[in-house]
């Protein structure tokens, strides 16, 4: 395996450390603004703010689709957008979407220096006494504190170096938590009224509702034309080959035990054709024994090393264990004819109510999540479930494959920004 | 010879019953579901198991259930397993106690009498039957991993017979070559896989087996 997880965690730690040096920065501008929408609001009972308010909530607004865009980028998943600012000032103050927009402007000088600001301060504090003190404290001359320690000899400047390090690796060991309550706590601020997010939700039935049918539909079509052209048409010409088998029985014996030679070779290939189509609609290990073995069948299958290792209640929903045993199947189908490795590490479990599939392989890497109707397909599929498939193919390899699926299928998943849902307005 | 029978399917159940009757055996108990099957097992002492796959009540894989059971409580016991699906995970049980005396047969292939019969017959005096269709994906998995590159076309022919548990005899036949021949090829095939020779067919099976399915 070249995944090391430790070099994997300091550079996820860096990046929100960078993330939080941004978000602090950001505060600030959010904070400008809130005082900008502030100030035109104080001028209202004297005039001056009716012209003011208007540019003051568009200039409010487009700092918060960035700050949305942004989340969006750090967690998967966006505030749902509010309404359109309105044109007039009144409809402007009793619009939800902008409120919320003021609240979270006027909080922002908290949630920058409280919560963001904190990690990059201990980390380029930390820095300076690591790196700074050692070197300067003979011209920063007597009365030279670093934090508690009074940096006047040598000895203690090794302390204060000590000292330093261990703030900046405080600073960096902070920053994912930081970040991800720094999240939270603005998409729960931002989000749209519970209206939206409900909107938002029916859209997305919607559409995973007329995408299931389709493909049910299709999926039906198949399974009535292979029935038509195999099973059924061999069972034609099987009656056809006894009836004249059972004429000639008499006359042309040898002829007859010809055509009875040809009536068993048909009975056979059309049980042949009904196991293969009875498999691809429901493989009957899945429906026996249920998904880690059903997972474990189809690695002793692959051409591939493939080790198994399953953490799961019980059984899952028919629809859960069906979709994830297609995803997994196509996952090792490609890891099995692209990838170029040898092993293959599959890794079921299910926790919180969500079951999570890892497929990852040793091969070189560099594969298209885009490419394949497989994949697409097994994308529809988990869609449908409202579970997800996250590829993450560097060149070079490994290729990690992430399904994720919600266990009770009968409750919908909420994304996490409608899970954190904020109080009505 | 005495043969516990467990089909669910009133039709085949008869049938088989009376394939096995014409050809000498004694059917013992023919049952339609597993826990009368695990009964079967146990009080009848047969000498030989044919069990479905899939009985009720559950009508998932019981009657593979109740065959590992009741060869947990008597090693060896002598099982035959039918199946309208051949399925590798369930092939890896039967054989996984490495004692033999198993079959795990495609159900089409009992409309080969006298097939299906030397099958039964093989099983109850302790060999390993296994349908071609297993051998078939196991042979395709050592070629993709080039376990067997280094066997000729013919051995490969023997090296899937010998894997689905047939004899010298019985591959003599099938290749329409002479005994010597086969036991040149399998000689060779030996020496290539490095697996020690045996001239015991069970344990040759066995042995073939464990080789394939690495």
């Amino acid at each position: 395996m070249t995944m090391r997880p430790q070099s994997v965690r300091l550079r996820a730690a860096l990046l929100a450390l960078g993330r939080c040096h941004l978000a602090s920065w950001r505060a600030l501008g959010t904070s400008l603004r809130g005082l900008a929408a502030g100030g035109a609001l104080t001028l209202l009972p004297v005039g001056l703010g009716l012209p003011l308010l208007p540019p003051a909530a568009r200039l409010l607004r487009r700092g918060a689709d960035r700050e949305r865009a942004l989340l969006a980028r750090w967690t998967g998943s966006a505030p749902a957008a509010p309404e359109p600012l309105p044109a007039g000032v009144v409809a402007l103050l009793g619009a939800p979407g902008f409120r919320r927009e003021l609240a979270w402007s006027w909080l922002a000088p908290f949630t920058g220096c409280l919560l963001v600001a904190v990690p990059p301060t201990l980390v380029g504090y930390g820095l300076s006494g690591a790196f700074v003190q050692p070197f300067l404290w003979r011209l920063l001359g007597p009365g030279n504190w670093y934090a508690f320690v009074p940096v006047d000899s040598t000895v203690n400047a090794l302390a204060a170096a000590l000292l330093g390090l261990g703030f900046a690796a405080a600073g960096l060991w902070l920053s994912p938590p930081v970040l991800a309550r720094y999240a939270a706590w603005t998409a729960r601020l931002l989000d749209g009224p519970a209206q939206a997010r409900l909107e938002r939700r029916i859209d997305q039935l919607t559409d995973s509702r007329a995408v299931v049918l389709d493909a049910q539909a299709a999926e039906l079509r198949r399974i009535e034309r292979d029935l038509h052209d195999g099973a059924q048409a061999r069972l034609v010409a099987l009656g056809l080959n006894l009836d004249r088998a059972e004429q000639l029985l008499d006359e042309d014996p040898a002829t007859a035990r010809r055509l009875l030679g040809e009536v068993r070779a048909t009975s056979e290939r059309a049980l042949q054709e009904l196991r293969d189509l009875v498999h691809g609609v429901l493989p009957p290990v899945l429906a026996d024994r249920g998904l880690p073995d059903a997972v474990r069948s189809l690695a002793l299958d692959s051409f591939l090393d493939v080790e198994v290792t399953a953490d799961l209640p019980g059984r899952l929903p028919a629809p859960v264990e069906a979709a994830a045993y297609f995803a997994v199947a196509e996952l090792l189908a490609n890891a099995g004819k692209h990838s170029g490795g040898g092993r293959v590490d599959v890794e079921l479990r299910c926790t919180d109510g969500l079951l999570r599939a890892v497929v990852r392989d040793d091969g070189r890497g560099g594969a298209d999540p885009g490419r394949g109707s497989g994949l697409t397909g097994v994308r529809r599929r988990l869609a449908a479930l409202d579970g997800t498939l996250a590829l993450d193919s560097p060149p070079g390899g490994p290729t990690t494959a992430i399904l994720e699926l919600p266990c009770a299928s009968s409750s919908p998943k909420t994304s996490s920004s409608s899970a954190t849902a904020s109080p009505a307005p | 010879m005495r043969v516990v029978l467990a089909e669910d399917l009133f039709l085949l159940r008869d049938g088989l019953a009376r394939t096995l009757t014409e050809h000498g055996f004694e059917v013992a108990a023919a049952v339609d579901n597993g826990p009368e099957l695990l009964r079967a097992l146990r009080e009848s002492a047969p000498d030989v198991a044919v069990v479905d796959i899939r009985l009720p009540p559950t009508h998932t894989d019981e009657g593979l259930q109740a065959a590992l059971t009741a060869r947990r409580e008597r090693p060896a016991l002598p099982v035959l397993v039918l199946s309208q699906y051949v399925e590798q995970l369930y092939a890896q049980e039967l054989l996984a106690d490495g004692r033999g005396a198993v079959g795990y047969l495609l159900k089409d292939r009992v409309t080969r009498t006298t097939q299906f019969v030397d099958a039964v017959r093989t099983v109850a005096a302790g060999g390993t039957v296994m349908d071609p269709q297993v051998i078939a994906r196991l042979m395709a998995r050592s070629t993709a991993r080039g376990t067997t590159a280094d066997l000729t076309p013919r051995e490969l022919d023997v090296l899937r017979l010998m894997a689905e548990g047939r004899s010298n005899a019985a591959i003599t036949a099938a290749l329409h070559i002479g005994e010597s021949a086969v036991a040149k090829h399998t000689a060779a095939i030996f020496a290539k896989l490095r697996i020690d020779h045996t001239p015991d067919t069970n344990r040759r099976v066995l042995a073939v087996l464990a080789y394939l399915k690495r």
